[in-house]
């Protein structure tokens, strides 16, 4: 470092600033007015800048600023007025038949978009977050309904539910024939076996079909039908086909021929509101198993 | 350098020098030559396609903008003549400013900063509000004169600083005006404007653009380019030794004396530089340098002082070019009596065109072969399968068809993969079975979601790839999508 008062650059004589880099040294050029002005109108902004938004962390809270100017209060108001714009578009939505929104490609994405969400916020926990279901809990991606698949029947499911308590609930349970001692054990194990082999899957050696077709034809049919094909009135799964809510192995199927099974699907008239419900039903149509 | 001052006899120039420093008005002198004729053409140039750029049409049918150049915001398109692009798309751009900076580069290693003295709107719009100031108020000398007067508040010169303000603000209102129309179809928008119909964002941006020319042609000028662009000082990083800059010669041009004492001299056998020391290249310089002390970051190239120079050779009969595009590796060659040599093919300059030219080919390429059609695919995570009543598998997909083209398009979908597929489009009852057919309007796109259904027992792998074909039934245009088709 040298004193940058004596120090003098003998190209230009003009004196340096002192400071030097690899034998490189700073002429000492003052800036223009008005840019050193500029700097110091930065740095006036700047404090007013502290002063009149919340900017200061304190203890407990925090300088609020002046003229009341919150960025939360800002995100407030966004989402009022996005809630405002959604309005009309859940107005068209509300307003529209479940098919017509399904032929319209608008509705249909603004259906789908907010059946996804509402279906993550509710249905989710017992569906699943991709409505694949679990044991017990129907696959909403699949052609298997027990309450009908159609539009207008997913709706009605969505709206009341399913033994729900609500008045215009789905009623319907499967008895627990062993419990309440209508079948004997042997029985059972026969009848399960006897359903098996509607779906075409495997049966204990030495099964009597006949026996088990008897038993069927006089405990079984009135709600699974002739066949045991189902019956959506009374949300009776057909036995024959590949799909088993609770399981289709002998263990399971005698499960649920003792104890019997009535799982609960709650009704979302009155927490949901009806634009919102429609969305959902057109949702769940369209993840594929619609009718 | 030439120039050197003894140690011994220096002063400090600002012992307590200040922390700043009042601006040092420039006053350039016209001047008239040949880099003086290449920056009014340019100017020309480069001020006719800015304003007027944005009345060119172009038809490109019904429906669709006519304007040949627009940069349409609320539909995320841009057009430029007979190129269309998409939000997705914006490599091109990116391709484009890589192009535009390389460019710069190697105008640099050719001719140092030509950019800056020709091209730079800074200077092309500083240099149309000086001509405007030299109309109204007269060359350097009657400025400087009237500036330093006692009595600077007589009615005409009242009349002629308001006349010259009133003229800077209608150009840097047109500038303003001009940009603007760019984003919108410009006679619609031109009647909406003066009948203040036009929206409010049109109005803001005319008024920052307006204060802006006003402000950094006006006022700013050459202080833009020494303080506060940043280019200078990078660039001095890119050019190099062969690099051709405004040098003045002073091989050629010292010992500096006056005309009739160098005649004199020359009379007596001695030898005398070409430099008269008159000042004309000082006068001359818009950001007031003397370029007879060597490169200085502040020098925009501009080639004026050339064009000054030469005139005042020509009076005094002796050759041109005392100062020109030159560099200091000639110098010293003429100065050992060598001839000089120009090299503008170099590595660097070699390289520079070179990556120029690879970047623009591939540009020119993939703009001239890209489809108008496009399918991207997006495979259901949730589940990823589902299995049907009847044993069969079904995945669903996401797909996203993308018309580029200036119409509607019928487009079929047909899917290769698992044995004996059927396809279902939710939302759309197919004619054709298993070929769903979509139209998707023109300059659009379609999100669909797809299911693929196919018997389990034909299909035992765990994971068959699929390929979507989609294929525009009246053209026969066709674009394709792989994924995965995927067992429970
Ligand atoms: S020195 Fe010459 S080339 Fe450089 S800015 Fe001044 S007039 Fe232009
Ligand atoms: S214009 Fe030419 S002759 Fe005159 S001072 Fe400049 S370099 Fe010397």
């Amino acid at each position: 470092m040298t004193d940058h008062h004596s120090d003098i650059d003998s190209v230009s004589g003009k004196s340096t600033t002192g400071h030097e880099w690899d034998g490189i040294k700073e002429l000492n050029t003052p800036l223009p007015r008005w840019w050193v002005i500029c700097f110091y109108l930065t740095i006036v902004w700047s404090i007013g800048y502290w002063v009149v938004y919340p900017a200061w962390p304190l203890v407990s809270s925090n300088t609020t600023g002046m003229f009341g100017y919150s960025s939360r209060a800002d995100v407030a108001v966004e989402l009022a007025n996005l809630e405002k714009i959604r309005g009309d578009k859940m107005t068209a939505l509300g307003a529209a038949s479940l098919a017509d929104i399904e032929k319209d490609p608008a509705l249909l994405a603004l259906a789908r978009a907010k059946g996804k969400t509402v279906f993550g916020d509710n249905c989710a926990p017992c569906h699943g977050s991709g409505a694949a279901g679990a044991k017990g809990y129907p696959n909403l991606n699949d052609d298997d309904w027990l309450w009908g698949g159609t539009l207008d029947q997913i709706m009605q499911t969505i709206q009341f539910g399913a033994r729900s308590g609500h008045a215009k609930t789905h009623e319907g349970q499967m008895l627990a024939f062993g419990k309440d001692g209508v079948l004997k054990g042997d029985e059972i194990v026969t009848v399960a076996n006897y359903v098996r082999s509607l779906s075409g899957l495997s049966t204990r050696q030495g099964f009597d079909k006949a026996k088990g077709e008897k038993i069927f034809a006089e405990n079984c049919v009135a709600c699974h039908g002739d066949g045991g094909k189902g019956n959506q009135e009374m949300g009776a799964p057909n036995l024959t086909d590949k799909i088993w809510l609770y399981g289709s192995d002998e263990a399971s199927l005698i499960e649920t021929i003792s104890q019997g099974r009535a799982g609960v699907m709650p009704a979302w008239e009155g927490r949901l509101d009806p634009a919102t419900i429609k969305a959902m039903a057109v949702y769940v149509h369209s993840l594929g198993g619609g009718k | 350098m030439n120039k050197t001052v003894n140690p011994n006899e220096l002063k400090p120039v600002d012992d307590n020098g200040p922390l700043y420093a009042a601006r040092k008005k420039v006053y350039p002198q016209s001047v008239s030559g040949t880099f003086r004729r290449i920056k009014w053409g340019l100017m020309a140039i480069c001020l006719g396609v800015y304003y007027f750029l944005p009345f060119v049409r172009w038809n490109r049918g019904l429906g669709a903008p006519s304007q040949a150049v627009l940069i349409d915001l609320p539909n995320s398109r841009f057009y430029f003549f007979f190129i269309e692009l998409w939000p997705q798309e914006v490599y091109y751009f990116t391709g484009l400013l890589i192009v535009a900076a390389v460019a710069l580069f190697l105008m640099n290693s050719v001719g140092g900063r030509i950019w800056c003295g020709y091209l730079c709107p800074q200077t092309v719009w500083t240099d149309l509000f000086y001509a405007v100031e030299r109309l109204i108020e007269g060359d350097r000398r009657e400025r400087m004169k009237k500036d330093k007067s006692s009595d600077p508040l007589k009615l005409e010169r009242i009349s002629e600083i308001v006349l010259k303000h009133s003229i800077w603000l209608m150009i840097a209102w047109w500038t303003g005006g001009a940009w603007v129309l760019y984003f919108n179809d410009a006679p619609t928008l031109v009647k909406e404007l003066v009948t203040f119909q036009g929206p409010m964002i049109a109005y803001i941006w005319i008024g920052i653009l307006t204060a802006t020319t006003y402000i950094l042609a006006g006022y700013m000028r050459e202080q833009v380019c020494t303080y506060m662009c940043p280019w200078p000082r990078i660039q001095a990083a890119l050019t190099d030794e062969w690099a051709l800059n405004v040098t003045y010669r002073y091989d050629r041009g010292e010992k500096r004396t006056s005309v009739k004492k160098a005649a004199e001299l020359r009379a007596l056998g001695e030898q005398v530089g070409d430099c008269v020391d008159c000042y004309q290249c000082v006068a001359v310089c818009p950001t007031g340098i003397d370029i007879r002390n060597g490169p200085q970051m502040e020098c925009i190239q501009c080639g004026l002082c050339i064009d000054a120079c030469d005139n005042v050779m020509a009076k005094i009969g002796r050759p041109k070019r005392l100062i020109g595009y030159d560099n200091d590796i000639n110098i010293h060659r003429r100065q050992e009596g060598k001839a000089p040599i120009y090299r503008i093919v170099r590595a660097r300059t070699i390289v520079y065109s070179a990556i120029i030219a690879a970047i623009g080919g591939f540009m020119v390429y993939t703009l001239a072969t890209r489809s108008l059609l496009d399918v991207n695919v997006l495979h259901d995570r949730n589940p990823v399968a589902v299995k049907l009543s009847d044993g069969s598998i079904r995945n669903a997909y996401t797909v996203r068809l993308l018309n580029k083209s200036g119409y509607d398009r019928a487009i079929a979908i047909d899917v290769e993969g698992p044995v004996n597929p059927t396809m279902h489009v939710v939302g759309v009852d197919s004619v054709t079975p298993d070929r769903p057919i979509i139209v998707i309007p023109r300059d659009s796109t379609s999100e669909l979601r797809l299911l693929v259904t196919a018997p389990a027992e034909n299909n035992p792998e765990k994971s068959i790839p699929v390929r979507f074909h989609v294929m525009d039934i009246g053209l026969g245009v066709a674009a394709s999508a792989t994924d995965n088709f995927v067992a429970p």
